[in-house]
């Protein structure tokens, strides 16, 4: 599973990064940081996260492409 | 809906943010046709913004970047191939590889790239690169985790100044050589360069401006750069940050309006061709399209933005599997970020369509403000710092006009609210590219008259 966030729409509420630290990281006042791919054992905190998320900017699925590499 | 428009052969070529998003909608629309994407790049899609954050950090391999999908896509992928060409009338693409792929409808997602260092010797010397790909940011950040001597930025667009930003939090020494008077003013404008500027220098920057770096040397590898003010920079690493160039020159051939502005299109996404007659089977998205924005005069825009890339391929899409009267136009607001020095930038409207820039809320000094550019009396863009709460608001106003300077809101607002002049620079001083930019009514090429 892989994330994206759409960070024209996220307003750093920084729910997120209550939710799954280990994921999304507040980087100053208001710019959110989060690593793409995920490490497995967050993904339910990170769909928590997702979920939470004030203005639905995180987007959670499949890696593209998975099947053609 | 007509059914055949569900049906048949779509191909896209350009497998990136743009290409994707624009396959995963054709999917949720209906399409049950053949769908083909083709790449130049061998990975699947990625997402290339935080190759000059998180990945230059060291805090993400560049591997780590692949693009989730919304849905299924079901397509043929052809990636590590590149488009040469395109047949408008027998609708083919042709191949690197020599392949044809016929279409029915074919859309254009071909992005930009890095625009190389001019001298090719130079630009091959050990240490020099340019950032547009995982591949590229893997590269730099494996340099940069060796922990270089100094790392020269050429160009203070906002790619350059966020790979400064990852050098310094790195701890690294880091010279910036911009040819205009400050970074970021060519999507910015001089009062917010001015404050960059600042900011650059108040976290360690070297930074030059009005500059242009003149030779980059080194034997084989690269030990420094001469600069146009006769001073020498001694940097094991430098990054070409000169802007992008749109990817069109598979097209020269095909009778479409392409050109270095980009592929222009009309409001539906549907490429012109070089009459100006408007296409119905080729449609154009994302960082390499140039199309008419009301909110702006109508004139043609060019982005490079995330935002633009997914908006526009969703419309892109849409009207590929839509009949005429059902079609939608692309008229988002344009909008983008950029995290630098630890703070959020956030852009909507076009700063440089502007003439004035007022300072609406918080100040410099706190390092949160919004700034809201104005032309001929109207509010067309806002930009905020550690502040993006407050765009939403701005936005609205640039959506229905409203009059420049706008009344003033919240507890933050400084005393006076004094419009002063926006400053926007000629593209042609800068190094870096503006990344918005606003390219007139008129088609790359001239016309001449053929005679058959
Ligand atoms: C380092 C970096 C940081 C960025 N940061 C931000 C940011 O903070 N905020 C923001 O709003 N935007 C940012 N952007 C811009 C954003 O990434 C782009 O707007 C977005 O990638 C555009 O998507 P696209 O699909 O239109 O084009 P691209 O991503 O450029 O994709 C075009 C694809 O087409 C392929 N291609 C090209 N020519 C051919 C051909 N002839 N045949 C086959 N394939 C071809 C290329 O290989 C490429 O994969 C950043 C960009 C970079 C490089
Ligand atoms: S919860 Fe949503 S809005 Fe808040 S920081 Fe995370 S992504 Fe941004």
């Amino acid at each position: 599973m892989n994330i994206v966030v759409d960070l024209n729409r996220c307003q750093g509420y920084a729910q997120c990064a209550f939710l799954a630290p280990q994921v999304f990281e507040m980087h100053g006042e208001e710019a959110l940081m989060y690593l793409p791919v995920p490490p497995e054992d967050q993904l339910e905190r990170v769909r928590r996260a997702a979920a939470a998320c004030p203005v639905q900017a995180i987007l959670v699925g499949e890696e593209a492409g998975a099947d053609v590499r | 809906m007509s059914g055949d428009l569900r049906d048949g052969r779509i191909v896209i070529v350009g497998a990136s943010l743009a290409g994707l998003r624009a396959a995963e909608t054709l999917r949720e629309k209906g399409f049950a046709g053949s769908l083909t994407l083709v790449g130049e790049d061998p990975r699947p899609p990625y997402d290339r913004p935080p190759l000059s954050k998180q990945v230059l950090l060291g805090r993400v391999p560049a591997e780590d970047t692949g693009l989730p999908l919304r849905r299924p896509v079901d397509a043929q992928w052809k990636l590590g191939v590149r488009a040469t060409g395109l047949d408008p009338i027998e609708k083919r693409v042709l191949l690197a590889n020599g392949e044809q792929l016929p279409f029915d409808r074919l859309l254009i997602t071909t992005g930009t790239r890095a625009r190389p260092w001019p001298n090719p010797a130079e630009a091959a010397l050990d240490g020099v690169f340019t950032l547009r790909t995982s591949e590229d940011a893997g590269r730099i950040a494996e340099r940069l985790d060796a922990g270089p001597r100094r790392v020269l930025v050429i160009g203070a667009g906002f790619t350059g100044s966020e790979i400064a930003s990852a050098c310094r939090e790195r701890g690294l020494d880091v010279t910036v050589a911009e040819r205009g008077p400050a970074p970021l003013v060519g999507a910015l404008g001089g009062s917010f360069g001015a404050l960059a500027a600042k900011l650059q220098r108040a976290h360690g920057v070297d930074l030059r401006c009005g500059v242009t770096v003149t030779a980059l040397t080194g034997n084989g590898r690269l030990t420094g750069a001469e600069l146009s003010d006769g001073s020498r920079i001694e940097a094991d690493i430098a990054v070409v940050a000169l802007g992008a160039i749109r990817n069109t020159e598979w097209l020269a051939e095909s009778g479409l309006a392409a050109g270095p502005r980009g592929l222009a299109c009309d409001a539906g996404c549907r490429a012109f061709n070089m009459y100006g007659i408007v296409t119905d089977d080729v449609f154009v998205a994302g960082d390499v399209a140039r199309f008419p924005h009301p909110l702006f005069e109508y004139q043609l825009l060019s982005l490079e933005h995330w935002g633009n890339a997914v908006e526009q391929a969703e419309v892109a899409a849409h009207n590929m599997v839509s009949p005429g009267p059902l079609r939608r136009p692309h008229l988002a607001v344009p909008a983008f970020w950029s995290s630098q020095f630890g703070l959020n930038i956030k852009s909507v409207g076009v700063p440089t369509f502007s003439d004035q820039v007022v300072l609406a809320q918080g100040s410099p000094k706190e390092a949160r403000l919004v700034a809201v550019y104005g032309y001929r009396g109207r509010v067309t863009a806002a930009v905020s710092v550690n502040q993006a709460k407050s765009l939403e608001y701005y936005q609205r106003l640039i959506e229905t006009a409203a009059p420049f300077p706008p009344e003033p809101v919240g507890t933050d607002r400084p005393e006076p609210m004094t419009p002063v002049p926006s400053d926007v620079p000629d593209p042609a001083v800068l190094s870096h590219g503006p990344t918005v930019a606003l390219t007139g009514h008129l088609p790359d090429r001239r016309l001449t008259l053929v005679r058959r």
